[in-house]
């Protein structure tokens, strides 16, 4: 049976690789070579070097909207780290409709980022719906700015972005949950140990590796940030929420500087590759 | 059984809140397409419900915009994405399961690389290739670069693993080629997977906005998000008719959502499982 496979496994592999290769593994290439060119779709492009990493380095609106999304990932994380336990904790338990609470807190998830970025900044309106609900309940005294304040406009986003997530971070914890053998409680509850005590001894550990999977994809989620910004924002009031994704598409797309976005690309891999290397070191630990 | 009634009743409280956290901007979001054009969408205090709902902001948003070409365009799309995917990464996951060839290394690590690389670094050369492969403004040209991927060749290379071998060395004594094997004996055993990377192509391509944004400036090639997108341009004016067309492109994945729920979240949770 074990004989040599000959020409076989390559003919099914050749889709895949064809694409895979032609659309990722070469581009990532082209993309690393162009951003030592002045590459710019007009003129013939020529080699240049490191003067577009130069460039970045002195450029302020590169740093600003690379602190942006730096921020973004300090604040943005660990709400999706933690929010999502609890709402898995919550819809992990077979009560009447619990199936109908699921899909609902799913819903956010397939909802297209446009789409969501459009509802948000209706939501968000002066006069609209959740200034209403603060004025009413005296929360605030005065209508919210949310995007229109330089001082806002970056957290009001950051606020769509954790909606959108709660519900896909909360389905990887469930799985994680019912993953958990049900021996461990059963053994507690005979021990009398308070439910709340089991959460903590028993199923925040065990969980630990749906909790480094969700830092992960949550935290190169945040570096990606870019369709709620350009729906809602723009990149603006005053720049105030450009992002790293969203410096690269103006670059490439608006000004047509191509080297000097690719080289802002490469920033970004190489930060993405960082956190998944961090991530996963701290996870191996574990 | 004890205290049951009470955590029972916080627990359905909280979930009830955060429903409403979830549910609340559609809710509006509905509420503001319902309203009709002699209604003030700005009045304070804001009206929850719309006076008299209509459903005019639909049918002026239908004859305005080509939005049931948009659904045409997204429906298309989405469809071929998510066959190709299905094809190719089963296909591709075969030989990474079972066979012993040389190169196999090789090709896993460069698989396995190609996940750690953003879209958002790639959109400048991929764009640059496909206006090179003539595929500006093409439904061939949306689909083709999301096609296949690493994380779908993988998550099928799983499923296959966990079939037993003795299937397959049956099959190969009765005669069967190794394409009659995966398309007879394997694709029939790993259903499940196959409706889990269906789902997350599916969603995935249905939402996606910034390859077509690249991609795409003939408005006849748009899909609902780019429909959607240019209508709240074109009426920034009027939350309505913008509220319309936001429900309008959300209904057709509500509906698959819907009727095939539990491929969605079972789906979710096979793959953050294996993933």
């Amino acid at each position: 049976m074990q004989k040599s496979e000959g020409l076989a496994p390559y003919l099914f592999l050749i889709p895949a690789c064809a694409i895979i290769g032609g659309f990722v593994l070469y581009p990532m290439l082209h993309a690393i070579a162009a951003s030592l060119t002045d590459y710019n779709m007009i003129t013939e492009s020529r080699f240049v070097g490191a003067d577009n990493y130069r460039k970045l380095i002195k450029d302020p609106f590169f740093w600003n909207s690379l602190g942006n999304t730096l921020l973004y990932l300090v604040v943005v994380v660990p709400f999706l780290v933690i929010a999502p336990i609890f709402l898995a904790l919550l819809v992990n338990k077979s009560l009447a409709g619990i199936k109908i609470f699921r899909a609902i807190f799913y819903l956010p998830v397939i909802t297209s980022l446009v789409v969501t970025g459009l509802i948000w900044k209706w939501v968000y309106e002066e006069q609209g719906i959740l200034n209403y609900f603060l004025l009413s309940t005296g929360i605030t005294d005065n209508p919210v700015a949310f995007l229109t304040d330089p001082a806002n406009a970056l957290f009001s986003v950051m606020a769509v972005t954790i909606w959108t997530g709660l519900g896909y971070y909360m389905v990887i914890y469930l799985a994680g949950l019912q993953s958990i053998p049900r021996h461990l409680y059963e053994a507690a509850e005979v021990e009398g140990v308070s439910k709340w005590q089991q959460t903590i001894h028993i199923t925040i550990p065990l969980l630990k590796p749906s909790i480094a999977i969700v830092a992960v994809m949550s935290s190169i989620a945040a570096m990606k940030v870019f369709e709620e910004v350009y729906v809602m924002t723009q990149g603006g009031p005053l720049d105030a929420t450009k992002t790293l994704v969203y410096f690269i598409y103006q670059s490439a797309f608006e000004e047509f500087e191509m080297g000097y976005a690719s080289a802002a690309g490469v920033v970004l891999f190489l930060l993405t590759l960082g956190l998944s290397m961090i991530n996963l070191f701290v996870l191996r630990k574990r | 059984m004890k205290s049951s009634y009470l955590s029972i009743t916080a627990r359905y409280l909280a979930l009830a809140l955060v429903a409403l956290l979830t549910m609340g901007p559609f809710l509006w979001l509905l509420s503001t397409a319902l309203k009709s054009g002699s209604e003030n969408i700005f009045q304070y205090p804001p009206s929850l419900l719309p006076a008299q709902p209509t459903l005019e902001n639909f049918w002026r948003v239908i004859d305005t915009q080509p939005f049931l070409l948009y659904l045409k365009n997204s429906v298309l799309v989405a469809g071929l994405a998510v066959a190709a995917n299905l094809i190719f990464a089963s296909l591709a996951a075969y030989p990474l399961a079972r066979m012993e060839f040389r190169g196999k290394n090789l090709i896993f690590i460069l698989l396995l690389s190609s996940m750690m690389i953003p879209f958002q670094l790639l959109m400048i050369p991929v764009y640059n290739i496909a206006i090179n492969l003539g595929l500006q403004n093409s439904y061939l040209g949306l689909v083709l670069p999301h096609a296949c991927t690493a994380f779908g060749v993988f998550l099928m290379r799983q499923a296959f693993l966990g079939i037993p071998r003795a299937l397959e060395e049956s099959a190969m004594i009765e005669g069967l080629s190794r394409l009659q094997i995966w398309w007879h004996v394997l694709l029939p055993l790993v259903k499940p997977s196959l409706a889990t990377l269906a789902v997350f192509s599916f969603i995935g391509v249905w939402g996606d906005f910034l390859w077509p944004l690249i991609i795409l400036d003939d408005p006849g090639y748009y899909t609902l998000p780019l429909g959607v997108n240019r209508l709240a341009n074109t009426f920034s004016m009027d939350w309505r008719l913008v509220a319309a067309g936001a429900v309008f492109s959300i209904l057709p994945i509500l509906a698959v959502f819907v009727f095939s729920q539990k491929y969605f979240i079972e789906g979710a949770m096979r793959g953050a499982v294996k993933g």
